[in-house]
């Protein structure tokens, strides 16, 4: 069995961020008890390509009725790795986000910017052998929240990855170079390491775009990496 | 300056959002787009072991319910083993059962739900048996980074009453936010768990 590695909260937000102003009534207030991985920790649900679509990875087309969705057409790709460097193989990523005007198909997403007909805004893939993954979209809008009176979201697309294990499980948000709302943004500001902010910044890959059709971003992702034993106490099942 | 250690730099993690359900379960958002769907039904009619409802409130600081958060489950099969290969234990994997599932909050009622099988005991660190439990996973607008705990069962007394997790925490009150109370409906076993943000009954949340 091997355990994963420590959150590191360097990195990674805290609970409590008052000027994310949501956080203050949805965080534990008492510590969170710390528990070394056992088998419900490191084991995660498996997914494959039974689970996904042959268009799940295209959200160009894969809401189209009858035209393509408005707006800048992209590609993201990257791979997920873990902290060892090595790629996490046929995990599931999930991705979701706001059409080109920063509108979401969601029945509660009243912003006036318009639906789009042929865009749904969600899609996923498995990463491959190598840990890497690709999709297509169209670049999402900013829209404003009510956070402070004047708050705005810089253009972002929400990714949802499992990993191996259970406790290896990500919810995280990507964010695109040159942006200047990334700055501003109180749920960017969760994170307090810039560098850490920086990461989730994605870079424009123009060798990686599709000439005369469709430019391209890259976005790695790390997960927590698993500890070789040097020195194994005995442990379950074994 | 020492040697350089090489290891990658986590990713940070950021909310999933008020509009999660886009992305992880498109029809609560309000459309249908893929042919397969991830949901709270976990079993199939070929799935062994006893049949049970595990449902529950997500608390905010005022007793809110959290009408927009996610909650998924992971738990072992009737057995005690975890459908994944890192699960070395010599027991059956069931095929008809991935142990996985994933319920929003009802947008009404604030409820989760799952309907799943009641696991087997598992093998826990340096060889003592857990009692049978589910790992939960919470995420919503406001949270940060997902917050995990576990549901154990009200009708295991004896097996909670040992195991190593539960009495790591040393409150009495404390340790029971991680019991599901258990009662029949309609002839069916209910648990009931809810997820407690602040307060008196504060869930204890795990650092995994
Ligand atoms: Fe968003």
């Amino acid at each position: 069995m091997s355990e994963f590695y420590q959150w590191d909260r360097a990195i990674q937000p805290k609970a409590f961020t008052p000027d994310y102003k949501t956080s203050v009534l949805r965080s534990p207030k008492a510590a969170l008890l710390s528990l070394e991985n056992s088998l419900s920790e490191v084991t995660g649900p498996v997914f494959n390509h039974h689970d996904i679509g042959p268009l799940d990875h295209d959200l160009i087309r894969n809401y189209a009725h009858g035209g393509d969705p408005i707006g800048e057409r992209i590609i993201v790709h990257g791979r997920i790795l873990d902290e060892n460097g090595r790629p996490v193989p046929h995990t599931l990523i999930e991705f979701w986000q706001a059409n080109a005007g920063g509108r979401y198909r969601h029945k509660k997403d009243t912003y006036l910017a318009p639906i789009d007909p042929n865009f749904g805004g969600c899609g996923r893939c498995l990463s491959d052998d190598n840990g890497a993954y690709f999709f297509r979209t169209i670049k999402p809008g900013p829209y404003p929240w009510r956070n402070y009176v004047n708050s705005w979201r810089p253009a972002h697309i929400h990714f949802s990855i499992f990993g191996s294990g259970f406790s290896q499980r990500l919810i995280t948000q990507m964010y695109f170079e040159g942006d200047p709302l990334i700055k501003l943004c109180p749920i960017v500001q969760t994170i307090t390491d810039p560098a850490a902010v920086e990461r989730l910044i994605a870079p424009l890959d123009l060798n990686a775009s599709v000439p005369l059709d469709t430019l391209a971003y890259r976005f790695d992702i790390v997960l927590r990496g698993t500890r070789s034993t040097l020195f194994e106490n005995r442990l379950e099942g074994n | 300056m020492p040697q350089e250690l090489n290891y990658l730099k986590q990713t940070a993690s950021q909310t999933a959002g008020p509009y999660v359900h886009i992305g992880l379960a498109p029809g609560r958002a309000g459309f249908d787009i893929f042919d397969h769907n991830f949901g709270h039904i976990m079993v199939t009619p070929q799935t062994v072991g006893e049949r049970i409802i595990i449902e529950g409130l997500v608390l905010d600081g005022t007793g809110t319910p959290m009408r927009d958060a996610l909650v998924e489950l992971w738990q072992a099969n009737a057995a005690g083993k975890y459908n994944n290969p890192a699960d070395t234990q010599n027991k059956p994997i069931d095929p008809h059962f991935r142990g996985w599932g994933r319920s929003p909050c009802d947008f009404e009622t604030g409820f989760y739900r799952f309907e799943t099988i009641k696991p087997g005991q598992v093998m826990g660190r340096n060889g003592k048996p857990m009692a049978p439990h589910v790992s939960l996973w919470i995420v919503a607008r406001g949270i940060n980074i997902g917050l995990q705990t576990r549901a154990y069962f009200s009708d295991e007394e004896a097996a909670n009453a040992a195991d190593p997790i539960l009495n790591l925490v040393e409150q009495d009150k404390r340790r029971k936010t991680l019991i599901a109370s258990r009662s029949e409906r309609d002839g069916q076993a209910v648990y009931r768990f809810d997820i407690v943000f602040q307060g008196e009954n504060e869930t204890v949340f795990f650092d995994v």
